[in-house]
């Protein structure tokens, strides 16, 4: 298991690996915006939050289509799901080794982008600590969308339709935590902890709903 | 190749495939098939495009769902695996990542697959491609990339392997000691199960020659296997 974290991580940050295209998607998304806004720095440093967290979760859905198309494309995915291991535990570590190459650069480049959208640092902390605590469901939720697609050509689009719906919550919680941690009177504790669980859920159910479907999406 | 496993249990497996039929869609692909190896045999499936080889071996390797009949591993210590689980499977891929050097896609199956087995460096000198075990696997040429595949059989130790054309884009040579690899493999008791349209030349393979289910819909298939005209095994020493 160590070996195919290994793997994973090596093929990510080879040339060709693609782990850092969703930051520059997330850049391009934190640059954009404060044109459509204009430039009302108290109107931006109040939606900056949110901004961060739309752009973070689209950048994470793009990469997830590579998740096990890839190894389909060259074989790798037969030998795979043919070994003796637990099936879901192989694709828990796969979505480890995807959100250590994908979702972990964005929490990274999170306090640069905030600096260009006005967010004070306590809510770029905020945002920080929502997306470490809320990215991770988005990659074991998608996983169960990329083996959904597994067998289809260019299945990226429809993961991130397939998956948006399921990933609303963890939008939810993880911007009325960030908000929490802003503005003194909301709670920050109880929408966090929900994010949290969110996250614990989906790391249980998502790795054995991909691993049903890879079982049966037998091509 | 290792002399010293020859008594290991998983030396008096084999692999019956009982009445298998395969199904893609409307279509009936492969239809009442049936096999049996015993440690140390080979099976050798031929017949012309189309004729549902690969889809066979698919079956076979647990990776499509069998419309009809069974796939069984019989022997020792195999009661409690699944099939897939004691079988290699090499197919038209070749299930290498070519950002990564061969030496680091041959360790990782080592370690993925477990039950290791010839050393990463003793495995390519098998198959004569030494010199490349530390280029990106994406540098090779078609050959040489079937070549590293073959390695990836002998890193682990598995006691069936089913491959899929496995001379495809291999010279002559190439594919004598691909023959080689294969007799020694069976030879210390390891089931081999291949297709193929190019002739292996495997001493004692038994051969099966698939034949292209015309129409292949139900009814006439019903019919053509109550015939028996579909099949027809043969021993072919």
């Amino acid at each position: 298991m160590t070996a195919l974290l290994k793997r994973e991580l090596a093929i990510a940050f080879r040339a060709g690996g693609g782990a850092l295209t969703g930051v520059l998607f997330f850049l391009a998304v934190v640059v954009v915006f404060p044109f459509a806004v204009g430039p009302d720095m108290n109107l931006l440093a109040r939606i900056g939050p949110a901004i961060l967290w739309i752009g973070a979760l689209l950048a994470s859905l793009l990469g997830l289509d590579r998740l096990f198309a890839q190894d389909r494309e060259d074989g790798s995915l037969d030998l795979i799901v043919m070994q003796p291991h637990l099936l879901p535990l192989t694709i828990a570590i796969k979505c480890l080794a995807h959100w250590l190459a994908t979702g972990l650069p964005l929490i990274l480049a999170t306090p640069l982008f905030g600096i260009m959208l006005n967010v004070e640092p306590v809510g770029t902390g905020a945002v920080m600590l929502t997306l470490l605590v809320g990215t991770p469901a988005i990659t074991l939720i998608g996983a169960v969308g990329a083996a959904v697609t597994v067998t289809l050509p260019r299945g990226g689009l429809l993961i991130a339709i397939l998956v948006l719906p399921l990933v609303i919550p963890v939008l939810v919680f993880g911007i009325t935590a960030t908000n929490g941690a802003i503005y003194d009177p909301d709670p920050f504790t109880a929408p966090f902890l929900i994010l949290c669980a969110l996250t614990l859920f989906s790391g249980v159910l998502g790795p054995l709903a991909a691993a049903a479907m890879l079982r049966h999406s037998a091509d | 190749m290792d002399e010293t496993r020859t008594d290991q249990p998983a030396d008096r497996l084999s692999l019956i495939g009982e009445k298998l039929s395969v199904r893609r869609g409307e279509r009936m692909i492969v239809c009442d098939v049936s096999f049996r190896l015993n440690a140390g045999d080979a099976l050798v499936i031929t017949g012309e495009n189309g004729s549902g080889k690969s889809t066979l071996l698919r079956a076979v390797a647990g990776l499509l769902p069998l419309a009809a009949g069974r796939v069984i591993v019989a022997g020792p210590g195999a009661e409690d695996c699944e099939v897939r689980e004691l079988i290699y499977y090499l197919g038209h891929q070749n299930g290498m990542k070519g950002a990564l050097t061969v030496r680091e896609n041959l360790d990782f199956w080592q370690a993925f697959c477990g039950n290791p087995w010839m050393d990463v460096e003793d495995a390519l000198e098998q198959v004569n491609l030494l010199h490349a075990i530390d280029l990106p696997f994406s540098y090779l040429s078609a050959g040489m990339k079937r070549r590293a595949s073959i390695a990836k059989l002998l890193v682990s130790e598995k006691p069936v392997w089913v491959v899929d054309e496995p001379t495809a884009a291999l010279d002559a040579a190439s594919s004598d000691m691909f023959r080689g690899i294969c007799q020694e493999f069976c030879s210390m008791g390891g089931i081999l199960v291949a297709a193929t349209h190019l002739p292996l030349g495997i001493d004692g393979a038994q051969s099966l020659r698939l034949e292209t289910l015309s129409g292949g819909y139900d009814d006439d298939l019903a019919e053509a296997a109550a015939e028996g005209e579909l099949l027809t095994p043969e021993a072919d020493a």
